[in-house]
């Protein structure tokens, strides 16, 4: 971490924009809010069970080891796997390096490595990592709502590909991926490629069961499902053989060595138990608000974009736009002031010159990323919240347009 | 590696983004530039009323495509340069921009860069057709070379990501 890069106090400037009225927190993408009922786990767990070294021999490692044997088999069984299959990270940025960097070394004739264009960083530095050691890295293509192109999947993939991965649910423009087709794709061309899929925004939008999946890795991340941050997994199915990508004292987890994150872990898994009770009920209120901010937005703000698909095939949860002739930081930080917290794939957020690669592989031209804002709605969400986002969005992007020097309706450039 | 903190704007940019000094055109302007461009995410333009006798700036406005920092960097540099003469305004440097706005954060240097781009554009554009003065450099100057490399190398990675989706 670079503090240094903090030029002056920060509370200088959090006093300057002010607390807001009102609040309404549509950044799950990067941070997810948590449940209550995980926080009082979590905490009951630092007081009592998490309190030791879940492999270590005496009474505080055998509680700690039951709280953790509990808490996987509780995630095991709502996503339909052995407890034995899921390994422990602590985020889903390594559950992915995981699976990409730890199978790199399972066969001497496998150089390939597939992954979609539209991949989460986490997957696509990995495998760009792998390039540095002698593999091919090849970007499956999607079209212009992120479904990847089954064609160009199958013509690729062959005896010396290691693996394909592709997310389930694509994190900035919610397209659900037809996952079944692609594994049946490849198994025909290959029994022996892998399959992983980034699983971290499907857990609690789409039904998931591993073993009607039967993909050989899975991404998850637990601040996606409303638990605490730190807290990751990868699933690995029985028979496939990672290999560490991290080295230190053995612990309970295999592929993963140091002290397992207890505490968080058992919250981790009560927020999956919680979206699994609810899964239905949480995936028809996120549908509607979802549909009340996408609807609304597209029909009263002109020179928007909806970015992904429309319908059965977005995450319930996923809102992105592109606002047109609007820079999405300014956006950001104007929203921010009005207690609407949401992010941008503008250039000015990644920090990068670049807009969010993910939206130019959509085929999104630059000006149309600079101006993109992703909201996710959330089982938090009332019908309040997305009224009130609906009420001040509209000033809000009238304002930012009228500082630019292009305009609607004239010449653009 | 680099890293990935929150923008520490000073209260300053907030200000001038919250509220713009000297926000929109001048119609009868006799100097204007734009720098930037939108696929860059990033675009200032500058409007300047000179009075031709006494070759000082007695009206400057800005109109901006861009973050925070980019607004408030237009909107600070107009408030500078209104009354200065052309030279004196010549010589205001990013740096100059970045101070009065209490110091930008260091990926947004890129802002006053641009800002003072766009001013020395339009003051030369003023002297397309009038005689130029001793104190304006006939090379282009470092925030305007600036400019104009991020507006080709955006023209180059447009392209790039159209060959990529063929």
């Amino acid at each position: 971490m670079t503090y240094s890069d903090l030029s002056r106090p920060i509370d200088e400037l959090i006093k300057s924009h002010g607390l807001p009225e009102r609040e309404v927190y549509l950044d799950h993408e990067n941070s997810g809010l948590i449940f209550p009922e995980v926080l009082e786990i979590m905490d009951n767990t630092y007081r009592l069970s998490g309190k030791g070294h879940p492999s270590i021999t005496h009474l505080m490692g055998w509680i700690s080891y039951q709280a953790l044997y509990e808490a996987t088999t509780n995630i095991a069984s709502a996503i339909n796997c052995s407890p034995e299959e899921i390994v422990y990270t602590h985020s889903g940025t390594e559950a992915n390096n995981l699976a990409i960097m730890g199978s790199s070394g399972l066969s001497s004739n496998r150089k390939k490595v597939l992954v979609s264009r539209i991949e989460h960083l986490s997957v696509i530095f990995p495998a760009e990592k792998l390039e540095k050691y002698g593999f091919k890295v090849i970007k499956i293509p999607v079209d212009e709502e992120g479904f990847v192109n089954l064609d160009f999947l199958s013509e690729h993939v062959d005896k010396e590909t290691l693996i394909v991965s592709v997310a389930a649910i694509n994190h900035e423009i919610g397209t659900i991926q037809d996952i079944k087709a692609i594994r049946d794709i490849v198994r025909d061309k290959d029994e022996g490629v892998l399959i992983h899929t980034d699983a971290c925004d499907a857990l609690g939008r789409i039904p998931l069961d591993m073993k009607k999946l039967d993909v050989d890795l899975a991404s998850f991340s637990s601040h996606k499902v409303y638990g605490p941050k730190g807290v990751g997994a990868l699933y690995v199915k029985e028979g496939v053989k990672l290999e560490p990508i991290i080295h230190g004292q053995l612990s309970t987890q295999k592929l993963w060595p140091g002290v397992e994150n207890v505490p968080g872990i058992v919250g981790f898994s009560k927020a999956v138990e919680i979206m699994h009770r609810n899964f239905r009920e949480n995936v028809l209120k996120m549908t509607d608000l979802r549909e009340r901010l996408i609807s609304s937005i597209l029909n009263n703000i002109e020179h928007t974009l909806l970015n992904g698909p429309f319908g059965d095939k977005r995450a319930p949860d996923n809102v992105n736009i592109s606002f047109l002739y609007c820079e999405g930081e300014a956006l950001t930080v104007e929203l921010s002031m009005k207690g609407i917290y949401v992010s941008s794939g503008s250039a000015c957020t990644s920090r990068v010159l670049e807009p969010s690669h993910v939206l130019l592989a959509i085929g999104r031209k630059h000006e149309e990323a600079h101006g993109s804002l992703l909201m996710k709605v959330s089982p938090f969400h009332t019908t309040s919240d997305i009224e009130y986002v609906l009420e001040i969005l509209p000033d809000t992007v009238r304002r930012i347009r009228s500082l630019s020097p292009i305009k609607p309706l004239r010449k653009v450039i | 590696m680099s890293s990935r903190v929150p923008l520490t704007y000073g209260k300053k940019v907030l200000e001038l983004f919250r509220n713009p000094k000297n926000l929109g055109r001048i119609e009868d302007a006799n100097a204007e530039a734009i720098a930037g461009s939108l696929a860059c995410g990033d675009m200032i333009a500058i409007y300047l009323k000179i009075d031709e006798s006494t070759e000082k700036i007695v009206d400057a406005k800005f109109e901006s495509y861009g973050c925070a920092a980019n607004i408030a960097a237009a909107s600070i540099l107009t408030e500078m340069v209104k009354g200065k003469t052309l030279q004196d305004s010549w010589k205001i440097s990013w740096k100059d921009v970045s101070n009065e706005l209490g110091g930008l954060p260091s990926v947004k240097y890129h802002c006053g860069v641009l800002a003072v781009g766009s001013l020395r554009r339009a003051i030369r554009a003023y002297y397309t057709n009038r005689a130029k003065p001793d104190w304006l450099s006939d090379e282009l100057t470092q925030e305007e070379k600036h400019a104009l490399e991020e507006e080709k190398l955006m023209e180059v990675l447009a392209k790039k990501a159209k060959r990529a989706m063929l």
